[in-house]
């Protein structure tokens, strides 16, 4: 069994009127199935409403299914039992920066998931330092968080979850309000752990470029899995991407309208490295 | 305007006043506080004002950041001046039609302007060398013994420690906000007390709101992190007396004696 799996999982929001009668139910995750290895860099991709963040937050156990099973690391998330070894197991980096710093110091907020783990005082030092580390926020440790930019709080952010020594994390839009540089920051800290600390990544997003270094991407639409593959698979799917409103990068739709004209070009071309020898091998 | 209030704020500095443990500071505060209501004499106050005076010069913290604070409770301080001022019965000094000024209200006026303002300067300054966390933890392990009677410590601390934390950024909000507004023509400075206090409508819906998707942001992220109340729960920072700590401790014995002194030998 991989470390996320989902067994037709069905996510329903309800609505209630003040008598308790059901007004609506709106139905955020149709019965999905997902499997993600152990050490896999793997990548949700949907547009708004499609059920991405829905799903994030049954693999941190913060929601339960109304149907189905969700699996973290053999876990069943509905196991109340579990729960806090689940939140452990699978850490979980909101979009918000602002709004999941606790402390006004860096370094405490690094260690305020492990203090509440109970981890003893010496080894949570060792692991605030190891995880700003590996954020590369070392020397903002004694920093205020106010102080930082969007990225530099979403990598405190990453720390804070590295330090409870997850095997997996979920980034639920961890870019979405950052700007070009933030951006970049944070693929890249996400990138390293999954290289170096073997951290099992399950990035959500609506960003196509962020998902081209995943080893799997899986595409998302009104709650239903519609489409799974490596990057390259997805993307060669021009045109029923473009179905689920979302939106190719740039390279890759230019390799797409120029095969289309009638050159002689890979489908799923995904950077402009791989364009620029596409076109010089038909010169 | 609004990020001139720096209650409640955090200064980073090194000095001795920083490194104190926060359950000496929050004793200190307490006791300075209480000796403001205890002088009846002004030489008390010199003792008051020398007293912080030397704290401030001890913490680094620049004069004008703290003097900055008291701005926020100028409405505040003119309140209580002219309540005392006008009200309060005694010998006559001074009268122009239905307004009288006493001997006894210009005292206690004084007394009363310099109570607040010393109290502000002297809490401001335990916050500007105390990290929000820190204050907390020492809250918690003052109020302690409280728990036996089923006080809930731990959440009432970590409830202070996020207020605290989120103060400047509802700031910066309220100053978007209010900026958001006024480009759409809102007018937050003129008309009588009513009118202004209606206008201020517009502005505290959306900051609340906001405050509150805020909350459940920050407790989702909590949750996400394993947050499940004081049990179990160990701490990165413990907290621990050493001898500066027991220092500090012998200069407030020294401070209150002084009052004692000053109470009893000099009416």
């Amino acid at each position: 069994m991989g470390m996320i799996k989902a067994h037709n999982l069905v996510f329903e929001y309800i609505r209630r009127d003040e008598e308790g009668n059901v007004e609506s139910i709106n139905r955020a995750i149709d019965n999905v199935n997902i499997d993600v290895t152990k050490g896999d860099f793997v990548a949700i991709l949907g547009a708004n409403g499609s059920g991405k963040s829905t799903m994030a937050k049954h693999i941190n156990a913060i929601l339960t299914p109304t149907e189905g099973t969700v699996w973290v690391n053999g876990m069943d998330t509905k196991n109340e039992e579990k729960l806090w070894e689940i939140r452990q197991t699978a850490g979980m980096v909101f979009q918000n920066p602002d709004n999941q710093i606790i402390a006004t110091v860096v370094e405490e907020d690094v260690g305020f998931g492990a203090e509440n783990l109970g981890v003893p005082t010496e080894e949570i030092w060792t692991r605030v330092e190891e995880s700003l580390k590996a954020a590369g926020m070392l020397e903002y440790r004694h920093h205020s968080p106010n102080k930082l930019s969007g990225g530099q709080k979403q990598r405190v952010a990453i720390a804070g979850i590295m330090a409870m020594k997850p095997e997996c994390i979920v980034l639920d839009e961890p870019t979405a309000m950052l700007d070009p540089i933030g951006r970049k920051e944070v693929l890249q800290t996400i990138k390293e752990l999954n290289k170096k600390e073997k951290v099992t990544v399950l990035l959500i997003t609506h960003y196509m470029e962020e998902v081209i270094h995943a080893d799997k991407v899986i595409v998302m639409d009104q709650g239903k899995v519609v489409m799974q593959g490596t990057p390259r698979e997805i993307f060669s799917k021009v045109d029923e991407l473009k179905q689920y409103c979302l939106a190719v990068p740039q390279v890759t739709e230019l390799a797409y309208e120029l095969s289309k004209k009638g050159f002689a070009i890979p489908k799923g071309i995904l950077t402009v490295k791989e364009l620029v020898e596409a076109i010089n091998s038909i010169a | 305007m609004i990020r001139d209030i720096t209650i409640g704020q955090y200064y980073p500095a090194d000095s001795i006043l920083h490194r104190l443990d926060p359950r000496v500071k929050l004793a200190g505060t307490i006791i300075y506080i209480i000796s403001l209501f205890m002088f009846h004499n002004y030489y008390g106050y010199i003792l008051a004002v020398i007293f912080l005076f030397s704290m401030i010069q001890i913490s680094k913290v620049p004069m004008k950041f703290i003097v900055k604070g008291l701005k926020a409770i100028i409405p505040l301080l003119l309140f209580a001046v002219i309540f005392n001022l006008f009200l309060t019965p005694g010998t006559l000094v001074f009268q122009l039609g239905f307004i009288k000024i006493t001997e006894e209200g210009i005292k206690t006026t004084v007394f009363m302007g310099i109570r607040l303002v010393f109290l502000i300067l002297g809490s401001s300054l335990m916050t500007f060398t105390t990290t929000p966390n820190h204050l907390t933890d020492g809250l918690e392990r003052l109020m302690g013994p409280l728990r036996k009677i089923k006080v809930p410590v731990h959440e009432i601390s970590m409830m202070m420690s996020i207020a605290l934390r989120f103060i400047p950024i509802l700031m910066e909000e309220t100053d978007k906000i209010m900026k958001a507004q006024m480009a759409r023509g809102a007018d937050f400075e003129s008309g009588g007390l009513i009118k202004r206090a209606r206008s201020l409508i517009p502005l505290l819906v959306p900051l609340f709101v906001s405050a509150f998707r805020r909350a459940n942001d920050l407790a989702m992220a909590m949750e996400a992190r394993c947050y499940r109340g004081g049990e179990g729960r160990t701490k990165m920072k413990p907290l621990k007396y050493r001898t500066r700590d027991m220092l500090a401790y012998l200069v407030l014995i020294i401070y209150v004696a002084a009052i004692f002194l000053l109470n009893s030998y000099i009416a």
